[in-house]
């Protein structure tokens, strides 16, 4: 099947959740109380090699992901899997987010993602997963340990 | 004489698929011949060098010895010794920063470099002095004239052919001017290697090196070519077998060079292959050689620069295109496109037979002076055609389409 399916190329025109957010009005990495028991969560990861840059938000309340948005530049596969990560997975459980293995992104993108472009699809998983482990205060994680976590 | 195009492809077995290759600069295409002298190396010669008395090591140590004979003259150095085998262009700098080099010596730099001629100075911790480039991509002379006066230089690392834009640095009037200035010149010919003939006693410089692979040779052999009483006082770099004369109890005594330098094992059967590559490429006329591919980079340069929105580095931002008739290029040029980045357009014409490649290529500091992540390159070997460019731009037309879809009317963001 074909990597540039309509439905990637599509959320790549069209992305969803994508909002520019000026860099002065972001709290700083990792979470940030906002009144209440809301806490603001954002953390950037980038691919050097390609230039692929993604920036994701977040609200956490009750032990769920509200709110999720994302800025960023790079590739339609990077793009779009954020984007399409973003739709699905608005209003999740923190579990549910943690539990999230590469295989829930290929699904979403629903075509076959070649060793050369599997940086590039799993980009927005994994500045999910560290932004996670910036509420966690944990050790951030390495792409090898984003890459295989569902062998 | 004009190269028998047709005749060159032949000899290519990669090529007879019907792959257009145009990734030259990263790695080029072998010959059969090429393939040939590394297996009957093999099956008839193999052994290790300079270790055994009996004949088979013997012979593999004469054709060890008669590639580095090759060698020496393909790039007309005054010694045989002068020519250090290693496992690549990388190592073969790498030698030069770990022996020539000192904490807080002066380097020059030019941002053209290549990872490989920028990072081995830093790991010496040398302080860095960057010379910058004009909006056609060639040097800033009157920067590097500027420097030569303003601090005590040890060296000056420059490319012989930038492997982005592919713009070739004036190096003679370097070379004379470092030297007067009282600094030593260190030529990273990786890229110009294959492209033009190449005389380091004519040039002067004072190290040269290169890899095989982007001569029609194999990986894993490279080349440092050094100033004999240069490489005579630097220290080795790997140490172990073959790079001593004698090892005590409490120390060892280096070899005289070139083994100082080849320390281990070397790429023998790998040497053996290049000598090949070197003995078929000098079959050809350089005139011809470069006549051919100057051709091949004015077609790609015209052709492409009909294609909307897509933009010839370094006029990165629209604001001028390249001259059709571009002299000073050579091996290859990098573009851009609006809205279509590099992986997208390479994935997709890698789908269609099509090899380029995307990114950084290396140069990240080149990258960001251009005020771009990534860019797309184009890069030449012998046996391109004017076809394969021509098919190459309408591919890039499809491509484009693919990605921005049938809208003219919707602008993707540009890459920034």
């Amino acid at each position: 099947m074909d990597l540039y399916a309509e439905n990637i190329l599509d959320h790549y025109r069209h992305p969803r959740h994508k909002s520019p957010l000026p860099k002065e009005a972001l709290p700083p990495e990792g979470g940030d109380k906002e009144g209440g028991d809301r806490i603001f969560i954002t953390h950037s990861e980038s691919n050097p090699a390609c230039g692929d840059e993604l920036q994701i938000r977040f609200d956490i309340k009750d032990d769920h992901i509200h709110n999720i948005h994302w800025d960023g530049t790079g590739c339609a596969i990077s793009q779009a899997a954020m984007s399409m990560l973003a739709e699905e997975f608005e209003n999740i459980s923190i579990d549910y987010a943690v539990a999230l293995t590469p295989k829930h992104i290929f699904d979403l993108l629903g075509v076959p993602i070649s060793p050369r472009r599997l940086k590039c699809s799993l980009l927005g998983l994994h500045a999910l997963k560290n932004a996670l482990h910036t509420y966690h205060k944990e050790p951030l994680q390495t792409w090898t340990e984003t890459i295989s976590e569902d062998q | 004489m004009a190269l028998d195009i047709s005749a060159i492809r032949g000899q290519f077995p990669i090529l007879d698929s019907g792959l257009i290759y145009l990734d030259n600069a990263a790695t080029a295409q072998k010959p059969q011949i090429v393939i040939n002298a590394i297996k009957e190396f093999y099956e008839t010669k193999n052994a290790n060098v300079h270790r055994g008395m009996h004949g088979l090591a013997e012979q593999a140590t004469v054709a060890y010895e008669n590639a580095r004979i090759a060698v020496q003259k393909f790039i007309n150095s005054a010694h045989t010794e002068e020519i250090i085998f290693t496992k690549g262009c990388t190592e073969s700098i790498n030698i030069v920063a770990n022996g020539f080099i000192h904490p807080d010596d002066h380097i020059i730099l030019s941002i053209l470099e290549h990872h490989s001629n920028i990072v081995p100075w830093m790991t010496k911790k040398a302080e860095l002095h960057w010379i910058d480039i004009d909006d056609a991509g060639n040097l800033n002379i009157k920067d590097f004239e500027k420097i030569l006066t303003k601090e005590k230089i040890k060296l000056v690392a420059i490319t012989g052919q930038s492997n982005v834009l592919g713009t070739r640095p004036p190096l003679k009037d370097i070379i004379q001017k470092a030297h007067a200035a009282g600094a030593r010149v260190f030529v990273d010919a990786a890229q110009l290697i294959a492209h033009h003939q190449i005389n380091v006693q004519e040039l002067d410089c004072d190290f040269l090196s290169f890899s095989g692979h982007k001569l029609y040779g194999p990986t894993g052999v490279g080349v440092l070519y050094g100033k004999r009483e240069l490489l005579e006082k630097m220290p080795p770099f790997i140490g172990g077998g073959m790079m001593i004369k004698e090892v005590t109890l409490t120390g060892f005594t280096p070899a005289d060079i070139p083994q100082k330098f080849e320390g281990g094992t070397p790429p023998i059967a790998q040497a053996i292959g290049l000598n090949a590559a070197i003995d078929w490429l000098a079959q050809f006329n350089w005139k011809d050689v470069e006549e051919h591919e100057h051709n091949l980079i004015n077609h790609a340069i015209q052709t492409m620069n009909q294609i909307d929105g897509l933009i010839i580095l370094p006029s990165c931002h629209g604001e001028k295109k390249i001259a059709q008739d571009d002299t000073e290029r050579s091996g290859c040029l990098s573009f851009i496109i609006e809205g279509i980045h590099p992986h997208d357009l390479t994935d997709i014409l890698g789908e269609h037979g099509i090899c380029l490649r995307a990114g950084h290529h290396c140069t990240m500091p080149l990258h960001k002076r251009l005020e771009i992540p990534a860019s797309t390159r184009v890069s030449f070997g012998i046996y391109n055609t004017k076809e394969e460019i021509d098919i190459l731009s309408d591919a890039i037309e499809r491509a484009r389409h693919i990605i921005q879809g049938n809208s003219k009317s919707y602008k993707l963001k540009a890459i920034s």
